[in-house]
């Protein structure tokens, strides 16, 4: 055991693969960890390939087979597989014993486990079958000069940054928001182990029953994707000064997001409240106009990566998180940029 | 008769989280409590349950005395009795020593339960962490992220959104569940008993010693993990601001940025000028 490389796991998360890439990102943080401790790059699949799954409701995932090379060109220099028909669907217990028993087998040094629905559920079971820590959400992941994974997890929404290790046990465990770290390419050439195991025979049977299980419409997500985001607060002042929010967003390609009071004023509508009791958004550009910066609002801000702040009073909170703090008048604003926007974009 | 447990976590409200305004860090100590969003639904969740089939809901939660709160709310809106975990040596918990102790607690003062509720997660440790471990450690099935729930004798149908597929799962009691909040979550019900969370109130109160627990393996000592250091990534922001008048302002703002901005948008901003 002793002479084997020590081995930084990622769970291989298919489920959602085209809209949720997470895995492919952890391969390749993982990665960089691993030059670091001197190790190597594992993941570990459960699941099955029939004709069936191909055909079924959730085909849409790329086959079975698929996700090993998918994994390797990615940057997995091995893949634990066990592929069973029992295993076709997600199962929480089915996994998390599965995983346990290859973890105190190999002893891995970490395991990494996308942030996903299924990712929180199951994480917190492993971490707790193998006596070890988790930190949940990570939003951050590097290795300090004792070589212990830090582990990076908001609180508070975000307003707050904890960073964590886990001195003594093995292995050592995160869950990773998706979307944090970028993906290395795909290199088809790229080669690595593939390592079956076997499907345990004394294996229980799940006590929770998947009963019926459908994929959803595609959910429209304009607001969480959306590359800008104009978003207008009570500042603004009126409906109709905060009604020129969607000329300017219009002018940038982006949506209107909204706080609390201006969703109960009906300045704009529910579905554009951006918050703890409304939608996360991670744009590239976020535009905020006459926004105090409450931490339910803030919150779901936080993966803005370049924010623009207009308000009245230099001090408030929105203006502190701002990367730009402009001190105006925020419908004033709103319009001299919509003029030189209109001068700049022919 | 169902007997049924509802794991409360008391939270500060964040709303009323004053900020250091020299460090940008959130003042814990001065909060007040709440009951956590999560962990409300979750007893709704357990009154519902308790309308149509009868049966016994038990609120407990481990936290400083101040966190008794929380059980008198729970009683003011309907559960039966209350149940609280304090003690020096459990703080600092992770959630893995929490569920550990919330197990051994359940198993001491409810014995013979059918159901566990908990919140999916809490609003200051965000972690979604302690109800399936909490499972694990009582060694009945769960499911986290309920957002609907029925009772078919001694089996219970759920419902929820996860990853994008809408499951129908089914399990037999004992069992375990954590409730989400959000467009989905349960109904609210009226409030129960505001009277009876003061008249004598039935609250139990339990330490370390009480539950036999070895303080080497509970509350920070016992936990994994360790926070090395918290920092609030706002403070350390160093930001360009900008005063004057908007025109003035809006043509600096394109001078500085006019690359973001035109990347984001994915058009060229510069002006005949400039280039
Ligand atoms: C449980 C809970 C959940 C919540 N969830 C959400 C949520 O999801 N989303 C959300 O947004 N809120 C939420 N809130 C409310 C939140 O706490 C704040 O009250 C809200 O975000 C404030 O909105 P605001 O910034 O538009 O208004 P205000 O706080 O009133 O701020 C207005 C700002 O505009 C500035 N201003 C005024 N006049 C001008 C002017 N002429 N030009 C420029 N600036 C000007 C002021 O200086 C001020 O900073 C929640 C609250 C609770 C308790
Ligand atoms: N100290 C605690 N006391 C009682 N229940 C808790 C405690 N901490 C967490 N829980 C339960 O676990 C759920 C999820 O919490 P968390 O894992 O911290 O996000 C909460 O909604 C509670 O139901």
């Amino acid at each position: 055991m002793s002479a084997n490389k020590k081995a930084i796991w990622v769970f291989g998360d298919y489920r959602n693969y085209f809209q949720n890439r997470v895995t492919l990102q952890l391969l390749s943080r993982a990665k960089d960890l691993a030059k670091k401790i001197g190790g190597e790059v594992c993941a570990v699949v459960f699941g099955h390939w029939t004709d069936e799954w191909v055909d079924d409701a959730l085909s849409h995932n790329p086959t079975f087979c698929g996700v090993v090379k998918e994994y390797i060109a990615h940057g997995a220099d091995k893949v634990y597989l066990t592929d069973h028909p029992r295993l076709s669907a997600y199962s929480m217990e089915t996994y998390a014993l599965l995983m346990e028993r290859l973890a105190k087998r190999e002893k891995p040094e970490m395991i990494l486990i996308g942030a996903t629905a299924f990712g929180r559920e199951f994480a917190p079971r492993v971490a707790k079958r193998l006596g070890t820590g988790l930190t949940a959400d990570c939003i951050g992941l590097d290795i300090n000069g004792e070589g212990l994974l830090v582990q990076m997890a908001p609180s508070f929404g975000g307003n707050l940054v904890a960073e964590i290790v886990t001195p003594e046990r093995r292995p050592q465990m995160a869950t990773v928001r998706p979307g944090i770290f970028q993906e290395i390419p795909h290199d088809s050439v790229r080669t690595g182990e593939v390592v079956r195991v076997p499907m345990p025979v004394d294996l229980p049977a799940d006590r929770v029953r998947l009963v019926r299980v459908e994929r959803c419409p595609q959910r429209e997500q304009k607001l969480e994707d959306a590359k800008v985001v104009v978003c207008g607060g009570r500042g603004l002042g009126s409906r109709k000064k905060f009604a020129k929010l969607f000329e300017l967003a219009e002018l940038l390609g982006g949506e209107v997001g909204a706080t609390r009071p201006v969703v109960y004023a009906d300045w704009a509508g529910h579905e554009a409240l951006v918050g703890q009791a409304g939608k996360q958004i991670r744009p590239q550009i976020l535009f905020s106009f006459g926004i105090s910066g409450a931490i339910q609002h803030t919150a779901a801000c936080n993966n803005a990566r370049f924010i623009v702040a207009v308000n009245k009073n230099p001090n408030a909170a929105m203006m502190k998180r701002a990367d730009v703090a402009i001190v105006a008048d925020a419908s004033q604003l709103c319009a001299t940029l919509i003029q030189e926007l209109k001068k700049r974009i022919r | 008769m169902l007997k049924m447990v509802v794991c409360l976590k008391q939270v500060p409200m964040v709303s009323e989280l004053p900020w250091d305004p020299r460090t940008g860090t959130l003042q814990r100590d001065l909060a007040e409590g709440m009951m956590n969003p999560a962990c409300r639904s979750a007893l709704e969740a357990a009154l519902r349950l308790r309308a149509g089939e009868g049966g016994e809901i038990t609120a407990i939660t481990m936290g400083p005395p101040m966190a008794e709160e929380v059980l008198r709310e729970a009683i003011a809106l309907g559960a039966d009795r209350g149940v609280l975990l304090t003690d020096r040596r459990m703080a600092g918990a992770d959630t893995s020593v929490t569920s550990y102790t919330l197990a051994r607690a359940i198993e001491r003062a409810c014995a013979g339960f059918d159901l566990v509720l908990c919140g999916f997660s809490t609003i200051d440790s965000e972690t979604a962490q302690v109800g399936p471990q909490l499972a694990e450690e009582l060694a009945v099935p769960g499911v986290a992220g309920i957002d609907g729930i029925e009772l078919f004798g001694r089996t219970v149908r759920m419902r929820r959104l996860s990853d994008n597929f809408l499951e129908t799962l089914e399990m037999d009691l004992p069992g375990l569940i954590t409730v989400a909040t959000g467009e989905n979550a349960l109904q609210h019900v009226p409030l129960g008993g505001l009277q009876a969370a003061f008249d004598g109130a039935k609250i139990l109160t339990l330490s370390a010693d009480d539950l036999g627990l070895d303080p080497e393996i509970i509350g920070v000592k016992g936990s994994a993990t360790r926070i090395i250091s918290v920092t609030s990534p706002t403070a350390a922001k160093k930001n360009l601001v900008l005063t004057g008048a908007p025109k003035r302002i809006v043509e600096q703002l394109f001078e500085r940025f006019d690359d973001k901005i035109g990347g984001a948008i994915g058009r060229d901003l510069k002006t005949e000028k400039a280039k």
